[in-house]
Order: structure tokens, then sequence, then C-alpha cells
């Protein structure tokens, strides 16, 4: 039985659908991630998970008790906030234990439940601190602390990390993702940073106008995504026109060049045009082993981003990026010069 | 370059004058009860009236009614008003507006007539009836006072957030009224409370038609009999004034405290 479960979940605001029939299951101890551009519908399923909002139609199951007509304060979750959401008249140790309180915990054990989870979330000795007197990076994992004390069912993430700078949002991300698997808490995480969602999560929902595009392991959701969409938003994405050539050989023509594809769509023409995608990394600046497409250009843009350099190169009409690996002992290519790429024709995606 | 500063000093001295001559002359006058020398007697005087106390105490606590009831109303309306019916603000504006605008003369007699001896209601045929209608009238004269002293703390927290944090885990909308919501906008509760025993010290037509033993009628009372009382009970109203908003000043000092903060 799936821990948490979601059937045809539905929300409309007056004449506009932002969810449309959504469906999941996730088991237990799982990192799960909605991830999709703003206006996607993720953080509305989040908010009716944790019962701020009602759905218009649909269930949400969690341990196999329907929760769908709950108050928020009696479905026993916990919720980290964007905004922290500490309280201000209250100092740390008092927000951890707010929800213990609230449950009736005995003041000795809620002492103890605060020690320990200001060691998990690494801030010991910060009780008697105020939201005021913290970072925003202490904040959040305050926050995190205050719902995860009462060991929720299942703890809720509402873009937690957006609101921090980049050094803290990585760290604090693995922090977040350590407690988790340490607790085997069952996480629902909210997010539009894909690369956030690739790195912590066990499986992604990608959302897109309401509905799921995918739903898969982050190296599923990367490698093969299901729709145009999903290859797009999640990582940097080269789109190639191409013209077909010969769809029983597969062989189409880029800028003049020709190359065979892994597949065709079934309606493919020859001298009609076609869509190709593929990734900046699988593009190669020299011969590799296995690459059986060369393509000559020239450089059009040097871009250096420290370990990666990213070049953007031009076959003709088309223009690619691809990424190389930063050698220190050689300078980096510059603009005008010519390249031959070579990829491998498995590589490339036709979406 | 220097900014020539003449007129704008000029200007705050003129609007200070306006205000401090008048007070300086009623304090200097407040002192001439010896003939031929300056002294205290007319403190003194008023300050051996034990009708000064009596009222004044009366008023204290009518006042101390009317701020715990003021906010057991305004409070959670303003909280739910924000919260879950925003589109009502523009009305609730209005309707906190009207007792400024509606005469205090006009209310007491409204009062008198619904809630008289022989109506259905008669809170005027007693004497602690009539401590509780004077109580609710001054609730109303205090309304927008209090009213805009609350919604401007609830704007400097995240309400709707901080609600839905307190739920998640449990609490019910008591509890997070009670432990969250109340304890933060605590300062602007109190700046809102100085004001309303501001406006109960000083209150005459109300108290006065209603026939109670109040410091607003007892002060009117003394400038009819007196010369030199009434001009000392207008400074002690003064310094009992200011001291109210000093503490208003003194506690908004506190406020960053106890106030959500975003970086």
């Amino acid at each position: 039985m799936a821990f948490l479960e979601v059937n045809n979940l539905v929300k409309s605001f007056g004449s506009n659908t932002v969810v449309k029939g959504v469906n999941f299951a996730f088991d237990k101890g799982e990192f799960i991630s909605l991830l999709g551009p703003s206006g996607c519908g993720k953080t509305t399923i989040l908010r009716m998970i944790a019962g701020f909002e009602h759905p218009t139609s649909g269930s949400i199951k969690v341990e196999g008790q329907d929760i769908t007509g709950l108050k928020p304060n009696q479905r026993k979750l916990g919720m980290v906030f964007q905004a922290y959401a500490l309280f201000p008249n209250l100092n740390v140790g008092d927000n951890i234990a707010f929800g213990l309180k609230i449950a009736g915990m005995p003041a000795d054990e809620r002492r103890a439940r605060v020690d320990e989870m200001l060691k998990l979330i690494g801030l010991p000795g910060f009780e008697k601190r105020y939201p005021y007197e913290m970072s925003g990076g202490q904040q959040q994992r305050v926050a995190l602390a205050r719902a995860i004390a009462p060991r929720p069912r299942l703890l809720l993430l509402d873009e937690p990390l957006s609101a921090l700078d980049a050094k803290i949002r990585v760290s604090l991300r693995e922090e977040i993702r350590a407690i988790q698997l340490d607790l085997g808490i069952t996480t629902v995480f909210v997010t539009h940073d894909q690369e956030e969602a690739l790195s912590i999560s066990d499986r992604i929902v990608v959302m897109n106008g309401g509905n799921i595009d995918q739903l898969g392991q982050p190296h599923e959701i990367y490698n093969k995504p299901a729709t145009r969409f999903v290859a797009n938003f999640v990582g940097h994405l080269n789109s190639i026109e191409a013209q077909i050539v010969d769809p029983a050989q597969k062989t189409v023509t880029i800028d003049g060049q020709t190359a065979t594809v892994p597949s065709m769509p079934a309606d493919a023409k020859p001298g009609a045009d076609i869509m190709l995608t593929l990734r900046p990394e699988v593009l190669s600046p020299t011969p590799r082993e296995g690459n059986d497409i060369t393509l000559t250009g020239t450089i059009a843009d040097v871009t250096f981003l420290g370990s990666v350099i990213r070049l953007r190169v031009a076959l003709g009409k088309n223009v690619v990026s691809l990424d190389t690996f930063n050698d220190q002992r050689t300078a980096p290519p510059t603009r005008g010069e010519a390249i031959t790429i070579s990829l491998a024709s498995k590589d490339l995606l036709v979406l | 370059m220097k900014a020539n500063k003449f007129w704008p000093w000029f200007i705050v001295i003129l609007g200070a004058a306006y205000f401090i001559v008048p007070l300086v002359a009623t304090f200097i006058f407040s002192l001439r009860m010896r003939r031929n020398e300056l002294s205290f007697d007319a403190y003194a005087s008023v300050f051996s009236d034990p009708k000064f106390f009596s009222t004044f105490g009366y008023s204290l606590t009518v006042g101390f009614f009317t701020i715990v009831v003021g906010v057991l109303v305004i409070v959670p309306a303003v909280y739910f008003v924000r919260l879950r019916m925003p589109w009502l603000r523009p009305f609730m504006e209005f309707v906190t507006l009207l007792p400024l605008v509606i005469p205090a003369l006009v209310l007491v007699y409204g009062y008198i007539r619904l809630y008289g001896s022989s109506s259905l209601i008669p809170f005027t045929g007693s004497v602690l009836g009539t401590d509780i209608l004077l109580t609710c009238a001054y609730v109303m004269l205090a309304l927008p006072y209090m009213y805009r002293a609350v919604d401007n703390g609830m704007r400097t927290i995240d309400i709707g957030t901080l609600t839905e944090a307190a739920q998640i885990m449990g609490a019910n909308q008591a509890q997070i009224i009670g432990q969250i919501i109340l304890p933060n906008i605590l300062v602007a509760i109190l700046s809102g409370a100085f004001l309303t025993f501001a406006i109960v010290i000083g209150e005459f037509t109300i108290a006065s038609l209603l026939a109670r033993p109040a410091f607003g009628p007892y002060l009117v009372g003394i400038g009819t009999n007196k010369a030199y009382e009434p001009a000392a009970l207008a400074i002690i109203s003064f310094v009992i004034t200011w001291g109210a908003m000093g503490m208003i000043n003194v506690l908004g000092r506190f406020a960053p405290r106890t106030s959500a903060r975003n970086e």
C-alpha cells in the first residue's frame, strides 16, 4: 500500500483550473520533488496535502487514511515555508517546542526533544536566541526542526531554499536530505529549481500547466525526458533543425551534413523538417569512441564557468551549445575558431 | 553648500509657539493663586479634593474595561478580515471612521432612547447597566484609533503564513490568536490602549448625559466654579495624556523584538 496517495486531484479557482486531475502514489521514506515553473500547480498540490486549500475534486490519502476533509491541524503533518514563518515572539527553543506543547507533551520530554532537534540541525545552544537574531539559513534550519519535532507522518517543504543565497542553498539542501534519510521521513518538496530537484530526490514529479508531464527518478527525467517540455525544463537542451533524407534509413541532413538518427516519427516524409534535441554534454569538441556523427562549424561564443567552459558553435543555421572541461594547461578556445564536434547518434532525442 | 535653513526653522518655531504659548500661559496662571507670588497652591487644592481621586479612579476603571472589550472585539475582527475576507477591508475602514463623524451627543441620545429605563433592554435602569453602556460607548469612540493601531500591527507580521505554520502543527484558532497573533501585535495594541485611555480620561459629553461620576464632567464642573484650579487641572490632564503618548513611544522601541523581519 502506498504511503501517500493522490487520486484525480483537481483544483479550480473560479474558472481557472490550476490542477487538472493529478494522480501519484509514493512509498514510505521517499523524498519526492514537485518540479515545475511558477503557475504549474505544484504549490497548490502541496497546499491541498497540507489542508490549506480544499480540492475541487479528488482525494488525498496518507497511510491509507483519507485526509481530504480534515483540517490542517488534524492531519499530523509538518511543513517548512519559503518565508521561514518562525514565530517572532518565541525564541528558538519555544518555536521548536510549539507543536509539542500543542500536542500536550510534558515539559521535560519537550526540553529533551528540543535539545535533540537542535543537535540534529547543528545549532546546539541556540534555544534562547530569537529569530531576528539569526541568519536566513539558521532560521530555515530552525523551521525544519520545528516541523519535524512532533514526528509528523509527512514533511512538506514549500520552496524552503528560495529565499537563501546560493552557497547556503546548496549546503542546506544537502543537510535536509541527510536529515530526511536519517529519520526516514516521507517528504514532499516543491521547487522550481531543477538542479535542486535532481540532486536530492528519490523521485521527481515534473508538472506543466496543472498536469504531470513525467514522474520518475532523477536520472530517468534527465536522460529520457518524456516530453519536449520536460527536456527543456530539466537541464539545458540544444534544438537542431534538420531535414529528412530517407525515413526508412533514418537519415537526415543537418546544415548540409548527413547523419543517422535513432528514431523517426511515423509520418516522416523525405524533405520534411524535423526537430532533433540533445544535451550539451553529449557533444564533444574532440573525437570520442562511439561518436558516429561529426559536424563542423565555427565557435560563436565562449562562456567561462569555472570548471566548465560552455561553447556555442554555429553549424550554419543551427547554433548548438556544448560543455567541455576547463584544462588549466591550455587556453580556452576563442571566438571565430573552426571546430569539429562529434556525437553519438543514439544520444539524439526526437521529440 | 550651506542650505538656507531660515524658513524651515521659522515655520517650526511658529508652529511650536502656537501650541506652547497658551500652555505656558496656562501653567503660569495656575501658579498665581497666591497673590503676588508663584506657588503650587492650586495643585494642592486639586489634590486635596477627594472628588478628584474618585472621579479619576472611576474613569481609570472604565478606561481599563474599554480597552479590554475593545481588544476582544477588534483583534479577532481585524484578524479574520485580513486573513479570510480582505475584500471587506474598505467597508471596515469606513465603519471604523464613523465615530469621528457622528457627534458623541447624537450617540448618547441614541443610547438613551434605545436603552432607557422604559425600553426592552433597560441598561440605564441600574448603575452597573449604565456603567456597561458607558464602556460600550467608549469602545465605539476609541474604535477609529484602536482599529488602526491593531491593523498596523498586523500589517507588520505575515499573519497568513504564521497562521498556517501554527495550524499545521496542530493549533486551533483560539491558540493561534492567543499564542501567536496577540503577542506579536502587543506593542500595537498597547499604543491603541493608551490612545483609548487618553480619550476616556477627558471625555465629557457621554459621561455627563449618562450622569456618571467621571473625570471629564468633574473637570468641567471645576471649570465653572473656580478660577485657578481649572488651569492646574488642565496642566495635570496634559501631563497624563503626554505620559500616555510617551509610553507609546517607549513601547515602540521594543517593537523590533516582537515583529517579523525579512532580510
